[in-house]
C-alpha cells in the first residue's frame, strides 16, 4: 500500500513539475543561451553513439533476417523488413534508451547534486523558480533535438542493413534492390509515427530525470541512487509507453 | 567603505519576522519545539546555540525552505512558506556552505539574480557585481569557478551574492565559520554597516561570540529546539544560566575534561 502511495506520489509530482515548468514557457526566448547549451549537450554530444548503435542495430537485423528469410526465398524483401523495423520500432526505442542512459543520467546527477549542495535552495530564496531555468530549457531542447537524432539514427540503421545485405555472401542483396524494397512498403506516415514516438520518449525521459534529480535528499550516496532510479524509471517508461503509443498509432 | 547598496524601490521598506508556536518534526525527531520570537524591522538579531540545536532549521523556516509541522512564521505579515511572499519580500540567505552555483563563475553567480529579474542592463549589473566583489575584496576571483576557491572565499562570495540582491531581509547561516579572525571581524563589520546603510533586517545564526556580542541588538539562545533565552548582548555578559555561561565562556579544564565527564555519566 505504501509502495503504491509512493508511486502515485511520484506520478503526481512529475505532472506538477511539468505544469510548473510550462507556466514559464513565455520566458523561453530569454533563455535562448541555456536552450542552445542544452541542445548541444543533449543532441550534438549524443550523435556519435547514436550513429554507431543504430548502424549496428540495422546491420545485425539485416544479418539475422537475411539468414531466416533465405529459407523462404524472400531475401529480396530484406530492405522492407529492416526499413520498417528500424523506422517504426528499433530506431525510436534504441535512441530513447541511449538518451535515457547518456542524457537522463547526466540530468539526474546534475540536478541531484545541485539539490544536495543547496544550489536549488539558493535559487528558491532568490525567487528564481528551478523549474524555469533548470527544467524548461531541457524539455525544450529534447523536443527540438529528438527528431533529428532519431532521423539520423534511422538513416544509419538503414545503411547498416544495406551494407550487410550487399557484402554478406549468404544474403548478397545489392543496394538498389535493398532500397527499392525499403521504399515499396514505406510510407511517410511510418517516418512521422517513428519520430512522434521518439518525441514522446525523449520528453518523458527528461521530465522523469529532472523530477528525480530535484527530489533528491541526503548526500553523495543519494545522488548515485537518484541516477539509478531515474534511468530505471525511464527505461521502464520507454517500454510501457512504446506499447501504448504504438497501439494508438496503428 | 563604499555604499553596499544602491537605492531601489524595495529599500524604503523593511520587514520584521514573527514566529509563533513553531514546531518542526522530521519523522519521529522533533527539531523545533514551540518556538516564539518577534524580530523587529531593521534589527540585527543573532541566534546562538550548540550544534544540532535547531538554529539552521529555524532559519530555513524563515527563508521558506521548510514547512512547519505546526505554528507559523510571518515576514511582515506574509506567510514565509508561501511562494508568493518571495515576490513581495526581497530575501537573501547566506548559506553555511555557500551554495554557490558550481557551473558558473563567481561573476555569473553574482549576476544571476539581477539578470533573471531584469533589474538592470548588463553595464549596470557589472557595476553592481563589481561593487559587491570589491566590498569583500574578491575582485581577482571574479572569473574563477567555485571549485577553485578556498572555503573562506566561497563564504565571502556567498555574502557578496546576497549583497547584489539588495535584500530587505538578510539571513546568515554561520557567516564567519571557516574564516580567520580578521575576516570574521570584517564580515561582522559588513553586517553592521549594511544595516546602518539600508536598515535591512538581519538574522544571523552563529557560534561567533565576538560577532553576536558586538553587533547584535538582541541575541536568542536555542537549546534542544527551544528558545532558552532572548535578550540584549549586555544581558549575557554575566549569564546566570549555567548552560549559556558554559556556551559563551567554555573553560578548558584538562584535569576534568568534558569528554571524560560524558563517559562517566554513561557508565
Amino acid at each position: 500500500m505504501n509502495y503504491l502511495k509512493a508511486v502515485l506520489g511520484h506520478i503526481g509530482g512529475t505532472v506538477l513539475l511539468l505544469v510548473q515548468a510550462l507556466q514559464h514557457v513565455h520566458t523561453l526566448p530569454r533563455q535562448f543561451n541555456r536552450f542552445i547549451e542544452q541542445c548541444y549537450l543533449i543532441g550534438f554530444t549524443s550523435l556519435p553513439i547514436v550513429t554507431i548503435l543504430t548502424f549496428f542495430i540495422g546491420s545485425v537485423l539485416a544479418l539475422q533476417s537475411g539468414y531466416s528469410m533465405e529459407n523462404f526465398g524472400a531475401k529480396q524483401l530484406i530492405g522492407s523488413l529492416v526499413g520498417l523495423s528500424v523506422v517504426r520500432e528499433l530506431g525510436p526505442v534504441m535512441v530513447a534508451i541511449l538518451i535515457a542512459g547518456r542524457v537522463g543520467s547526466a540530468i539526474a546527477a546534475e540536478l541531484a547534486s545541485m539539490k544536495v549542495y543547496q544550489e536549488v535552495d539558493a535559487l528558491v530564496t532568490m525567487n528564481i523558480p528551478p523549474e524555469r531555468i533548470l527544467v524548461l530549457p531541457r524539455l525544450a531542447a529534447i523536443l527540438f533535438m529528438m527528431p533529428p537524432l532519431t532521423l539520423i539514427g534511422i538513416l544509419c540503421g538503414w545503411y547498416g542493413g544495406a551494407l550487410v545485405s550487399q557484402y554478406t555472401q549468404t544474403i548478397s542483396v545489392d543496394n538498389e534492390a535493398y532500397f527499392a524494397a525499403l521504399k515499396r512498403y514505406m510510407t511517410q506516415q511510418d517516418v512521422i509515427d517513428g519520430l512522434l514516438k521518439a518525441e514522446v520518449f525523449g520528453f518523458v525521459i527528461v521530465l522523469v530525470c529532472c523530477y528525480t534529480g530535484l527530489n533528491t535528499r541526503g548526500g553523495p550516496r543519494e545522488i548515485g541512487a537518484s541516477v539509478t532510479k531515474a534511468v530505471v524509471a525511464s527505461l521502464i517508461l520507454i517500454l510501457v509507453l512504446d506499447f501504448f503509443v504504438t497501439k494508438a498509432l496503428l | 567603505m563604499s555604499p553596499a547598496f544602491t537605492a531601489t524601490p524595495f529599500m524604503d521598506k523593511t520587514f520584521g519576522v514573527t514566529i509563533r508556536n513553531l514546531t518542526k518534526s522530521f519523522g519521529r525527531a522533533t527539531v523545533l519545539r514551540d518556538v516564539n520570537l518577534e524580530i523587529k524591522p531593521g534589527e540585527i538579531f543573532c541566534i546562538m546555540g550548540p550544534s544540532g540545536s535547531g538554529k539552521s532549521v529555524l532559519l530555513k523556516h524563515i527563508a521558506g525552505l521548510e514547512r512547519a509541522t505546526s505554528g507559523e512564521v510571518r515576514i511582515g505579515g506574509h506567510d514565509a512558506g508561501d511562494p508568493a511572499t518571495r515576490a513581495l519580500v526581497h530575501l537573501a540567505l547566506v548559506f553555511q556552505a555557500g551554495a554557490l552555483f558550481n557551473s558558473l563563475t563567481v561573476y555569473d553567480n553574482l549576476a544571476l539574480y539581477p539578470r533573471e529579474h531584469r533589474l538592470a542592463k548588463e553595464s549596470g549589473i557589472r557595476e553592481r557585481v563589481m561593487n559587491a566583489l570589491s566590498i569583500l575584496s574578491l575582485e581577482k576571483a571574479a572569473n574563477k569557478f567555485p571549485a577553485e576557491l578556498s572555503g573562506g572565499m566561497k563564504k565571502r562570495v556567498a555574502i557578496a551574492r546576497a549583497l547584489v540582491m539588495e535584500p530587505q531581509l538578510l539571513l546568515y547561516d554561520e557567516p564567519t565559520s571557516e574564516l580567520d579572525p580578521v575576516m570574521s571581524a570584517t564580515i561582522s563589520e559588513i553586517i553592521a554597516t549594511l544595516r546602518e546603510q539600508t536598515a535591512v533586517t538581519s538574522i544571523v545564526v552563529t557560534h561567533d561570540r565576538t560577532l553576536a556580542m558586538n553587533i547584535a541588538e538582541r541575541v536568542a539562545f536555542v537549546v534542544e529546539g527551544r528558545i532558552r533565552a532572548v535578550g540584549r548582548p549586555d544581558e549575557f555578559k554575566q549569564p546566570t544560566d549555567p548552560l549559556i555561561a558554559n556556551f559563551l565562556n567554555p573553560v578548558i579544564d584538562l584535569k576534568n575534561p568534558r569528554f571524560k565527564q560524558l563517559e562517566n555519566s554513561h557508565e
